[in-house]
């Protein structure tokens, strides 16, 4: 059966018919936003007047973002999060996937499925259940705690000095899975005869570690390193379930994405909230060029 | 059939282009009230209904109903493009004072509305709350939330606490805190933060807003604010706040097991507690006037209409805002079944006010929130409260958690606020 000729595409505009639906996708929901922020960066606007409420203000904006003090407390805490549930991820990571990929042969896949686990899962169902797990009267790790070492109850995410570490602890559970598979794809590519050549050389398990692995494994860390770095400046859902959309005591819990998302939708500065938006894509872009330079394979040393 | 038509209708007129077209149509098709509300208030516009397809057979109404927040996001987002404004808006206090500045909602104070002429109709401190410093009268008031003291009356009686301790003043109140901590092991309120929360609020001078007066100038530093972080403090030190925020879990928690023996808050909670906080409480909760005479709002819900509306819309929205709000049997329809107390004062001589609350151990408690209602007053709304409320939580954190002095928080606070106050 053939379709009538008024139904049927030319050849000429066949691609881009089929590739529209991504397009007229990406536009709207990628790029317009995208450019619908940038323009309200250099505006003040009192949102429910319309559009037409608008109003350029210059770089008023940034220069406010810059002097608030709130903003970098913001980055500090972001900052402080991303090393602190960071750096663990790829240290554990590594040796624990070099430690599945050697001792495991039929549970394999089991025990990465159960790693990986988490990294599927849900955020706001894992942020509801550890806020009951850190529940400081009835939470099962407090519960646990005194059970062991006795003492008064840990105020996990009420006391300032608390809601940091609690965060990076979610955040290092729920990665260090994603982290593993990576290195686990990496450790597959590296050839066997290498480590034979290094057993007939007498290296041990360690050294053929440090020597080999390791080196081997340079390509994919910078590529999880950049990964942990842009998600780690970007940190939202997990801090903003646990301490109720406000931060935490004093903004320990803080982000950078939850102080933006307050100033426009609870402070209700949608123009400031955009500046300090491209301000973070600045620094996201700034340190992911640091982890390039410090990671990424050099021309000519190899 | 029908439905469907009136589907069509409502996609067109979400479509921005249906009031025009519905208007200057030759067909008159079957016309559509959307409603935007959030839970509570939509099953009270669902109930008025049938009432008001007596009056108007040929207008449905189509009930949007999201989630609190939910809603309130896209009511921003709605005023701010224009595009899927519902007819009419529900919206809870904190929202009325700030969309009022956007001048997105209609002024009800204009003809043909005419709201002025309502005013004494309503209990006063709402429609002064729907009041913008322009005059404009941008929502009209549905229910309102009079605050009051909900008390364990079982805790506070083992610890040999009567009720007059605990309202008399705020140090009698901390004072009966102390007794009921150290007899009952229970804390005598959620989160100290509620102490500073309802101290702030009280001896508001006319003119002056919570934290900022008319000419925006900040007022963090006045003595309301020294005494609300320094009771806030006491109750901190003396450990008789459970460090829980509202609605969380350990909060309900709280309310199950009795380890909370006190709670200030809208009239409404009681019916919150009795329908699933801690329903098998019953009998053993009371209800009190705030201490020190304090009187506080706590919540309400005011009807408004978008600006941008077609004028025939707008005289529909209108006749269907005052069947809500001015209609005796609905509001007291309202109260009756979703626990929302009247805005229109009319309604305040029912014998349903002088009923005994069986949760509240036969309590007549709602003449009580009658009177507290008479005597609340508004507070002046500024475009930064929202922000100020989050500086002010901030610097009482540092000075609970982290020790900070007062008066240097206080002075920290009004640096931060006097560089938005003009933002």
């Amino acid at each position: 059966m053939r379709l009538p000729a008024a139904m049927s595409l030319s050849p000429r505009w066949a691609p881009y018919v089929l590739i529209s639906p991504f397009l007229i996708l990406f536009f709207v929901f990628g790029l317009g936003p995208l450019l619908f922020s940038l323009v309200l960066a250099f505006q003040t606007w009192e949102p429910t007047a319309g559009l037409q409420a608008m109003e350029y203000v210059g770089l008023g904006n940034f220069a406010f973002a810059l002097e608030d003090e709130w903003f970098w407390k913001s980055l500090g805490n972001t900052g402080w999060l991303a090393v602190v549930s960071g750096v663990p991820q790829h240290l554990v990571a590594i040796p624990l996937a070099v430690f599945i990929h050697t001792s495991f042969k039929h549970l394999r896949d089991g025990v990465i499925g159960a790693y990986f686990l988490p990294y599927i899962t849900s955020t706001v169902a894992i942020a509801i259940l550890f806020s009951s797990l850190f529940s400081t009267d009835y939470g099962l790790i407090n519960v646990a705690l005194g059970a062991l070492f006795g003492g008064e109850s840990i105020d996990w995410l009420g006391a300032p000095e608390n809601i940091k570490p609690a965060i990076a602890m979610i955040v290092f559970w729920r990665y260090v899975g994603f982290n593993v598979v990576l290195y686990l794809a990496a450790l597959q590519t590296i050839p066997k005869d290498l480590y034979e050549a290094a057993t007939m050389d007498g290296a041990g398990r360690v050294q053929q570690f440090f020597h080999i692995t390791l080196p081997s494994l340079k390509p994919m860390i910078f590529f999880g390193v950049t990964l942990s770095v842009i998600g780690g400046l970007q940190l939202f859902e997990e801090p903003f379930i646990l301490t109720g959309g406000r931060g935490g005591s004093d903004q320990a819990g803080m982000t950078t994405a939850i102080y933006l998302y307050r100033m426009a939708f609870d402070f209700n500065d949608f123009g400031a909230a955009s500046a300090m938006s491209w301000l973070l894509f600045v620094v996201v872009a700034l340190l992911t060029w640091l982890t390039n330079r410090a990671f990424a394979p050099r021309k000519g040393s190899a | 059939m029908t439905t469907r038509r009136a589907g069509l209708g409502f996609a067109l007129s979400v479509a921005a282009l249906g009031p025009a077209v519905l208007a200057a149509g030759p067909v008159q098709a079957r016309q559509v009230l959307t409603v935007a509300a959030f839970p509570a208030i939509d099953e009270i516009v669902r109930a008025a209904v049938p009432h008001w397809k007596k009056l108007h057979p040929d207008v449905d109404i189509k009930v949007v109903s999201r989630q609190f927040v939910d809603h309130h996001t896209a009511m921003t987002t709605a005023l701010s493009t224009t595009v899927y404004l519902p007819d009419v808006m529900a919206l809870e206090v904190g929202y009325v004072g700030r969309f009022a500045q956007g001048g997105g909602l209609e002024d009800l104070s204009r003809e043909p509305f005419g709201i002025a002429r309502l005013r004494s109709r309503f209990v006063p401190y709402a429609y002064d709350q729907a009041t913008a410093r322009n005059g404009a009268v941008v929502a009209a008031p549905a229910d309102i939330g009079p605050g009051t003291l909900l008390y364990r009356a079982d805790v506070v009686a083992r610890a040999g606490v009567g009720e007059a301790e605990l309202t008399r003043s705020w140090d009698s109140y901390v004072a009966a805190g102390v007794k009921i901590k150290a007899v009952t092991g229970a804390y005598l309120m959620p989160h100290a933060r509620d102490m500073k929360d309802i101290v702030i609020r009280t001896g508001i001078q006319p003119g002056e807003g919570q934290y900022f007066d008319s000419q925006s100038r900040v007022l963090v530093t006045s003595p309301r604010f020294v005494r609300a972080f320094e009771l806030a403090r006491d109750v901190r030190r003396h450990k008789l706040d459970a460090k829980v925020a509202a609605w969380s879990n350990e909060w309900s928690e709280g309310f199950k097991r009795g380890t909370l023996a006190t709670q200030f808050s809208g009239a409404w909670l009681a019916g919150h507690l009795s329908n699933w906080l801690a329903p098998d409480t019953a009998g053993r909760w009371r209800a009190a006037q705030l201490p020190d005479g304090a009187f506080a709002a706590y919540g309400g819900t005011f009807l408004a209409i978008p600006r941008s509306s077609s004028a025939a819309t707008k005289a529909l929205a209108w006749q269907f805002i005052q069947l809500l709000t001015l209609q005796r049997e609905q509001q007291l329809a309202a109260f009756k079944s979703q626990d929302a107390f009247p805005a229109l004062v009319e309604t305040f001589d029912d014998p349903f006010f002088e009923q005994p609350l069986p949760f509240l151990g036969g309590q007549p408690a709602r003449l009580l929130w009658r009177d507290a209602a008479r005597r609340i007053a508004a507070v002046d709304v500024h475009k930064q409260d929202s922000f100020a409320s989050e500086v002010i939580d901030t610097e009482l954190d540092k000075v609970l958690d982290r020790g900070k002095n007062i008066a240097v928080a206080l002075a920290d606070a009004l640096r931060l606020l006097e560089k938005r106050a003009r933002r």
